[in-house]
């Protein structure tokens, strides 16, 4: 329970790598916000009561990630519903999918706007309350495909390229206040978003993971864990590949 | 807050220094500079956001850079608020 006391938020907890992140963290003893897109709530309700039902504290709460208005709003009700905000999970992301040539300049502005837009908005407003208490862990979901790149994903793979960028940055910001900023560049993960793939793609894909499958909600789960917990005080900064070997 | 007085105001900035940055009361006079107290970037964005708060008023980048001492910062927020 090394996370006894500490308040968590996690952005787009209603399914796949997000409801993961919550529960796992939640599991260790914080009290979790789970942050969905408004107007999605069941899905946030049931993670906020698998929670509960374990005996761990958590609740809903709707805001549109590329806002600034509503994420300043979503962090305050945190801070107010629990005390502080000690953990920022930015998982919240979206794909729009196109070769280049053929991507629409609202596919690329949806993307940028709801992955990336999103961290810094998030983090800004999460960094008061952490620079406050002069502590605090930020972790944001990066990708594989930030990393080496995807053909169909420049706006994605650029969003979560810009993650690791402003992942650094930010982390040389407040280290000396000992805030720890990190990323976790997951690699194919079954979830909602990837079912959509086809299966060939999908059998395809499998053989160029050097682990030979397609990783788990858990697997990332457990590294951004590790990256919020006593154990990884001295990282920060850092981009944790979790992708079965795709990027080394 | 428009009815504040000088002497009212330097006491809640002091009080925000002593706080943010970790000094003795008695080492915080109007003529000291924020650079005399060891601040760096990051505490002066933390105070000028906590003077921001405190006194309802919105300090912009180019005022912020000129406020170097305790006094400069009294006078901004007296004729801001």
């Amino acid at each position: 329970m090394f996370l006894e006391n500490r308040v968590a938020l996690v952005t787009g907890a209603s399914q796949g790598i997000g409801r993961a992140i919550a529960l796992a963290v939640a599991k260790n003893g914080a009290a979790v916000a789970v942050n969905h897109y408004p107007g999605q709530s069941d899905q946030a309700d049931l993670v906020v009561e698998q929670i509960a039902m374990a005996g761990g504290r958590a609740f809903p709460v709707a805001a549109d990630v590329s806002k600034r208005p509503e994420v300043e709003e979503m962090v305050d009700s945190v801070v107010k519903r629990f005390g502080s905000l000690d953990i920022l999970i930015n998982n919240a992301g979206i794909t729009r999918d196109q070769l280049l040539l053929r991507m629409k300049d609202q596919d690329w502005d949806a993307v940028l706007a709801t992955n990336l837009n999103s961290v810094f908005y998030c983090t800004r407003a999460a960094l008061k309350w952490m620079l406050k208490s002069r502590s605090g862990r930020v972790v944001s979901l990066a990708s594989v495909v930030g990393v080496i790149g995807n053909a169909g994903q420049a706006n994605y793979g650029a969003s979560k390229a810009g993650i690791i960028g402003f992942t650094k940055c930010v982390a040389r910001e407040v280290a000396s206040r000992g805030i720890n900023v990190n990323a976790v560049a997951p690699g194919y993960i079954r979830t909602e978003m990837t079912d959509r793939i086809s299966p060939q793609a999908q059998d395809e894909l499998q053989g160029t993971i050097p682990l030979g499958r397609i990783g788990t909600p858990e697997d990332v789960a457990g590294a951004v864990v590790f990256l919020v917990s006593p154990a990884a005080d001295y990282i920060t900064g850092q981009v944790l590949n979790v992708d079965g070997g795709m990027a080394m | 807050m428009a009815d504040l007085n000088d002497q009212a105001i330097f006491e809640k900035v002091r009080s925000i220094i002593v706080e943010q940055l970790g000094v003795e009361e008695n080492a915080v006079a109007l003529e000291t500079s924020f650079e005399a107290m060891n601040a760096d970037s990051l505490d002066i964005v933390e105070l000028i956001m906590a003077l921001e708060e405190t006194f309802g008023i919105e300090i912009p980048d180019e005022a912020a850079e000129k406020l170097l001492t305790v006094g400069t910062a009294v006078e901004y927020i007296k004729a801001n608020s």
